[in-house]
């Protein structure tokens, strides 16, 4: 559905953000991206959405593919109407915008009026808290419900690939929990979904496919099972194995320390 | 207090007209962040085209010609100027339209040559008198035409889609067009209904009761009023847009009645710098809105 080839990415004249990432993504499936900050998670969105431009970003080589059709020369507009759609990181719901105005606004990219209103539907079933606030200043709503008016808004437009940045950030670990169940919903209706997290744990649950981005390029890809059992994921983003939080911090130094060197072993190459 | 009340219901008129043009100021702003200079060029554009063909079109045809002359030219500078110059800082792009009123002007002004003719035909200079008062014929029409057109504008902008796309733009460009929002036609749309509020506006200020002066760089001098309008009204407020406008408009009456006509163009500055002092935003310029 999804095929990213070989992308590089930079931003300004110097600063390499992407190096020959690949990643691929199967119609209806979930594929969680990994990595710290700066790793360039949220670059390779903006990438795909196409809003790479308005960050004083560009794609210097590679390509994106959607359906077999190249996307990364479109308008983010355009890439909407292909049906590629993604919630940004900090969620960015329109504030000074009611509930209902910020879902109208999502429902401006659908390509039909029934598509939106089919869109409408699965939304005020997935979303009820977000009728009942229909009325109120987008703004004015807490974190978690800002996240779930932020996805809501996004499949307003009825996307066959909904990218997710990080929609984990800033929650109480109920909500991120509710998220994961929500997402775990959206892609049993078939939409497949690209799920940007550094809530490894999280990702790893409800994706079926994961890749680790390190300083801009791919570390790791497999199975998520098979990513949530390798030790270096483990120690590296889950936390599992260490006897002491001390242990557990010098292990992270010394893997890092190792990393320029060794890369992540199995993967590697 | 028929005279105060007369001052008042000229001065709403003359504030309409302001609206009109602060309006498009705060539209452009929104849109595009940039500070339009060249709105006093837009209003000669339409004036003079409404001046060059009412002998063959008449009246209403020119007056037609000239709101969609206006709204053209605004097009124009968007298209050709400002989408062109992606990533470019606002602020620079508002010195480019500084640039591009001094050239419009001047070209203008010299088409014009000797001529400052008055363009409001159909109104001006027939002054009404009801229930004791005299009213500027000029005003009352402006406030009329003012009234539909901004209420025509808010009903707009606040329900249809157009709106929607306008008002997520305004407040993040990214989330919009991730949204599907096609960021540029949302922007042409915008500086062609400013233009074309600058188009209507300019029917009524080139006339002898709302200026005594004719199309000329007089009228070009009134329409940058609009601008401290749009900026005590708070510039990305178009609620602010037209309750500035109105202020000015009073402002500038009232002033000129009680204190002296030369103190009223002074008097509007000095509102909107004390408005500035209380309220650096304006008065409904939006600060951010967040939970804590």
């Amino acid at each position: 559905m999804l095929s990213v080839r070989g992308l590089g990415v930079r931003y300004g004249r110097s600063v390499s953000a992407l190096e020959g990432v690949d990643l691929e993504v199967a119609t209806d499936s979930v594929v969680a991206v990994l990595g710290g900050n700066g790793a360039g998670k949220s670059t390779l969105l903006r990438a795909v959405s196409g809003t790479l431009g308005l960050h004083g970003g560009a794609i210097t080589s590679g390509e994106i593919r959607f359906r077999d059709e190249r996307i990364d020369r479109l308008d983010p507009a355009v890439v909407v109407r292909r049906g590629v759609v993604a919630v940004p990181e900090g969620r960015q719901v329109f504030a000074r915008m009611t509930v209902e105005e910020n879902l109208r606004a999502g429902g401006l990219g659908a390509r039909s009026a029934a598509d939106r209103t089919a869109a409408r539907a699965r939304v005020s079933e997935l979303f009820p808290v977000l009728a009942e606030r229909s009325g109120q200043r987008a703004g004015l709503l807490s974190g978690g419900e800002q996240q779930m008016l932020a996805i809501g808004r996004a499949l307003m437009s009825g996307p066959s690939l909904l990218l997710l940045d990080e929609p984990s950030l800033g929650l109480a670990p109920q909500m991120i929990g509710r998220i994961a169940r929500i997402v775990t919903e959206i892609h049993s209706q078939g939409t497949a979904v690209v799920l940007v997290e550094q809530n490894a744990t999280m990702a790893l649950q409800v994706a079926d496919h994961a890749a680790v981005l390190e300083v801009g390029r791919i570390a790791l890809a497999g199975p998520a099972e098979e990513l949530a059992a390798s030790n270096d994921v483990q120690r590296l983003y889950l936390g599992g194995h260490a006897e002491s939080d001390e242990q557990a911090a010098a292990e992270v130094a010394q893997a890092r320390s190792h990393r320029s060197a060794r890369r992540l072993a199995r993967w590697a190459g | 207090m028929n005279t105060f009340l007369q001052l008042v219901l000229n001065g709403l008129g003359k504030g309409a007209v302001y609206a009109l043009l602060a309006l498009g100021f705060v539209i452009i702003f929104k849109a595009t962040e940039v500070v339009n200079f060249a709105h006093g060029s837009l209003v000669l554009i339409g004036g003079y085209f409404v001046y060059a063909t009412k002998d063959a079109l008449g009246w209403v045809g020119a007056a037609a010609l000239g709101i969609a002359s206006a709204a053209i030219a605004a097009l124009l500078m968007e298209r050709l100027l400002i989408s062109r110059a992606t990533g470019a800082d606002p602020n620079s792009l508002a010195l480019l339209t500084i640039g591009v009123d001094v050239i419009v002007t001047e070209e203008i002004v010299r088409r014009l040559r000797a001529d400052i003719p008055f363009i409001g035909d159909p109104y001006d200079a027939q002054a009404i008198q009801f229930a004791g008062l005299t009213v500027f014929r000029t005003q009352l029409v402006a406030l009329i035409v003012g009234a539909v057109l901004l209420t025509a504008f808010f009903v707009a902008f606040r329900f249809s889609s157009w709106g929607v796309a306008m008002r997520a733009q305004a407040e993040n460009r990214e989330a919009a067009a991730l949204m599907g929002i096609r960021s540029s036609r949302v922007t042409a749309t915008a500086w062609l209904v400013a233009g074309a509020l600058a188009g209507v506006a300019v029917l009524f200020m080139a006339t002898q009761d709302f200026s005594g002066a004719g199309l000329g760089r007089g009228t070009h001098a009134i329409a940058l009023i609009a601008f401290p309008a749009a900026i005590l009204g708070g510039l990305d407020s178009t609620v602010g847009a037209v309750v500035g406008g109105l202020i000015v408009g009073l402002t500038e009456a009232l002033s000129a009645q009680y204190i002296s006509f030369e103190f009223s163009k002074s008097a509007v500055f000095l509102v909107m710098l004390i408005v500035l002092v209380i309220r650096p935003s304006g008065l409904f310029g939006t600060k951010e809105l967040s939970r804590v």
